[in-house]
């Protein structure tokens, strides 16, 4: 079944009969080739791109609850690249332009739209960082504009400019940037995935690893034990939980990540603004509602929900910015489970079991990354060699001294 | 959440900074062999366990004391919470 504009009309017009399933339900096999732990955004993202472009069909991808049921439905679904450092930037460009052609590449509406983002300034100093920070998204071909106060005012009118802490004094902006549709992206890849031969195997959940000679068998599983040459962990939020069944400990914690929407409203927000020094940013859904969201509640938690001093903060930071908002009334919070490394970058490596493959530590940055991560670990996955745009996700940057810290503050992964 | 501060009584944990896992209380001898690797699992190697956690905070706005705080990280339930000094002296004997 091929989406067009066609479709549509021949489906209205006959009672929308010939819309089936989007992907199959099947048996697990005994074994695969390659299984991949986590049916999110990254582990769909995955086996897609080892289907399409790695010709691996003999792939099953495990997931403990629904597909898209973790973090890939919890996020704030904003795609940007706009990072510093060399080691982050040109791989979050490259998945900014496989977000660009997503939706023609997966036949499905993932709803990409480059409304933009807006990273505010308050002061000579910051506004001297991000004029380096866009230098360095120039020089990756992801373009940056350095806005005035005058130039943003037009822009975003509603905004407080003349907060006695941190007035407004201009913005660094990504005109590619913007947001998805979080469930669209899990849906697509899914049924790319399907149609190409690989097994999406839902209610499955991991619980060990079958290792001998220092080598994955495969993995058990509460559907029984599944066979696999290699395995793919790609679990953000529970990394450390099964890393912990093949005894592995991590560079990673867990944190909790709340977000937040509010009634739908009528279109008032241009693009996606964030107010880093009040921690916090928000963007419109095509729905109306405005998303936003802060910081983590930084200490470590497994359990899906934050606590309500963190949403008092964001909520101040957001009467702050723009205290319009305090008319709105909030429909929803959230939480989601992050893994925060210790450098605030990701991780897509081997391991050193053979035939173990993890991808993880996105922080609080998992959703934008989803496209490159899945070709990355894919290209990992199908060639036992990195990315040449991932090659500094490795874990051993840590004992190496190469750690990739935009923030610059340590080994302390609550802060980043 | 509110951490039993043994010395203060039940503190709001807004009151506290948070560090991380108490094994930091554990740091290696830099004169030992393999003293190099010991510390980069200390600096960058975490439990991180679902269920319970021993864990460090400070007690910044309150009688800046270290606290080790034993807590669920599923249900965010606070089990104990001790002096980090009493801990190390404890370990010491």
């Amino acid at each position: 079944m091929t989406f067009s504009g066609f479709k549509v009309i021949k489906e209205a017009l006959t009672g929308y009969k010939g819309w089936g399933p989007l992907w199959r339900n099947p048996v697990p096999k005994p074994s695969y080739d390659i299984v991949i732990i986590g049916g999110g955004g990254h582990g769909l993202a995955t086996a897609y791109y080892l289907a399409k472009r790695y010709g691996q069909a003999n792939v099953a991808v495990l997931e403990k609850g629904w597909i898209g049921s973790g973090n890939a439905g919890r996020n704030t679904t904003i795609i940007r690249s706009n990072y510093l450092l060399p080691g982050n930037q040109p791989f979050y460009e490259l998945s900014m332009k496989l977000w660009e052609t997503l939706e023609q590449d997966t036949n499905f509406n993932s709803m990409v739209s480059q409304r933009g983002i807006i990273n505010l300034i308050h002061s000579d100093g910051q506004r001297d960082a991000y004029r380096r920070r866009g230098n360095s998204m120039m020089i990756s071909g992801a373009g940056a504009r350095l806005l005035g106060r005058d130039e943003l005012r037009q822009m975003v009118p509603f905004l407080n400019f003349d907060n006695a802490r941190f007035p407004i004094k201009g913005g660094l902006m990504q005109e590619r940037a913007g947001t998805a549709r979080h469930d669209g992206v899990v849906w697509g890849y899914a049924r790319g995935a399907d149609r190409r031969g690989v097994d999406i195997i839902q209610n499955c959940e991991v619980t060990g690893f079958r290792i001998e000679n220092g080598a994955v068998q495969g993995v058990e599983t509460t559907r029984g034990f599944i066979g696999a040459g290699k395995v793919g962990v790609s679990v953000a939020g529970s990394s450390g939980r099964v890393m912990g069944y093949a005894g592995r400990r991590l560079p990673i914690e867990s944190h909790a990540l709340q977000a937040f929407v509010s009634e739908g409203l009528k279109p008032v927000i241009p693009g996606v603004i964030t107010f880093g020094a009040g921690h916090f940013y928000v963007s419109q859904s095509d729905k109306g509602g405005l998303v936003f969201g802060g910081d983590i509640d930084g200490y470590n938690s497994y359990a899906q929900r934050g606590g309500l001093p963190v949403i008092e903060d964001v909520l101040e930071g957001g009467m702050a910015l723009m205290p319009m908002i305090g008319r709105a009334r909030l429909l929803r919070a959230w939480g989601g489970l992050v893994d925060m490394s210790m450098d605030g970058s990701p991780i897509i490596d081997r391991t050193d079991i053979a035939g173990l493959y993890f991808n993880g530590a996105w922080n609080y940055g998992g959703f934008k990354a989803t496209p490159a991560a899945g070709l990355t670990f894919a290209h990992l996955l199908a060639t036992d060699t990195p990315h040449e745009t991932a090659t500094a996700f490795r874990f051993d940057r840590f004992n190496r001294g190469y750690v990739i810290d935009e923030k610059g503050v340590g080994a302390q992964p609550n802060l980043h | 959440m509110l951490i039993p501060h043994p010395l203060l009584g039940l503190r709001d944990a807004q009151e506290f900074t948070y560090l991380g896992d108490a094994s930091l209380l554990n740091r290696p001898d830099p004169a030992t062999p393999g003293a190099e690797a010991a510390f980069c699992d200390y600096v960058f190697l975490r439990d991180n366990p679902a269920g319970v956690h021993r864990e460090l905070w400070f007690h910044e706005q309150g009688d800046r004391s270290w606290l080790v705080v034993t807590r669920n990280t599923l249900t965010h339930e606070i089990l104990s919470a001790e002096l980090a000094s009493d801990v190390k002296a404890g370990a010491a004997q």
